[in-house]
């Protein structure tokens, strides 16, 4: 049942991402051009998610003073522990820039790899390059702060 | 009013709900670059299938839409140096800040996460900047 509702969540993320126009670099890149010919879309499918997230997110709390967890058993995900950490600001600035300059985040570039061609291909191999790397960039940012 | 905005909500309540189902059936957060990056540095091997089954549909179900609907277009710059600095900073900077557009964008400012919203502010500030920069400075991208 989890592999079932797994599928549903990313069959309808995937066709979301679509259909939002998402998958568009030029879209993407449109909202990050404040200076240009600024095109506000983005906001418009960040307001659409986030509603109904808000939604999910009462109906976990309220299920979990109840004692309910999820439908299929485990626990809701915790709140993260760590705060606002160096890790978390250079991450996002480093991501921010890469979204600008290719015009694709992780869950685009996963759902339009089957019309993206080579370039797309070539997008996602780097970002698993980048993936693989990044515990080791870490433990030197670690190591940096500490000497 | 355009119509791009149009179905730019449609698919962004579309997004929301995956994420619902995610969060409220298997209780897990739908975040992009977690659930790929957790496959990658091994730590999500307890929950391997549920993941690799998330990025089937994933890949899946918009190339079959495109493909029904006549093709669909990424528009994604020709320049091989671009893209792969570009996927290597994207890959490297979501795992650094454990969380991407999905995870602390829509799941991390719909609970009200401080952690999601200084990201979002952050990566959305530095793809800015980097616009301005590439395109109105150096002319590029």
């Amino acid at each position: 049942m989890r592999l079932v509702f797994a599928a549903l969540a990313g069959a309808i993320f995937g066709a979301g991402l679509l259909v939002s126009g998402m998958t568009d670099t030029v879209k993407v890149q449109g909202w990050l051009d404040v200076f240009g010919d600024w095109d506000p879309t983005l906001a418009f499918v960040m307001g659409g998610a986030i509603l109904p997230m808000a939604l999910a997110w009462r109906v976990a709390a309220r299920r979990e003073r109840q004692g309910a967890g999820p439908v299929l058993g485990g626990a809701y995900p915790a709140r993260s522990t760590l705060g606002i950490t160096r890790d978390l600001a250079i991450g996002s600035v480093l991501f921010g820039m890469g979204w600008a300059l290719a015009g694709l985040c992780p869950g685009p570039a996963m759902a339009s790899l089957g019309y993206g061609g080579a370039g797309g291909l070539v997008f996602l191999l780097a970002m698993v390059a980048g993936m693989v790397v990044a515990p080791a960039v870490r433990a030197r940012l670690r190591a940096g702060t500490a000497g | 009013m355009d119509a791009a905005w149009g179905y730019g909500f449609l698919g962004g309540l579309m997004i929301g709900s995956a994420a619902a189902i995610y969060l409220l059936v298997n209780g897990r957060i739908m975040g992009a670059s977690g659930i790929v990056g957790e496959l990658v540095d091994r730590s999500g091997r307890e929950t391997a299938a549920e993941r690799l089954v998330f990025l089937a549909a994933l890949i899946g179900v918009p190339w079959a839409i495109a493909a029904a609907a006549g093709g669909a277009e990424t528009h994604l710059t020709g320049n091989w140096a671009v893209i792969v600095a570009a996927g290597l900073l994207v890959g490297l900077g979501t795992r650094l800040a454990n969380g991407c557009t999905s995870g602390h964008g829509v799941c991390g400012i719909s609970r009200l996460s401080p952690r999601g919203i200084v990201a979002t502010v952050l990566y959305v500030l530095a793809g800015g900047v980097t616009m301005a920069f590439c395109r109105h400075w150096l002319g590029g991208i």
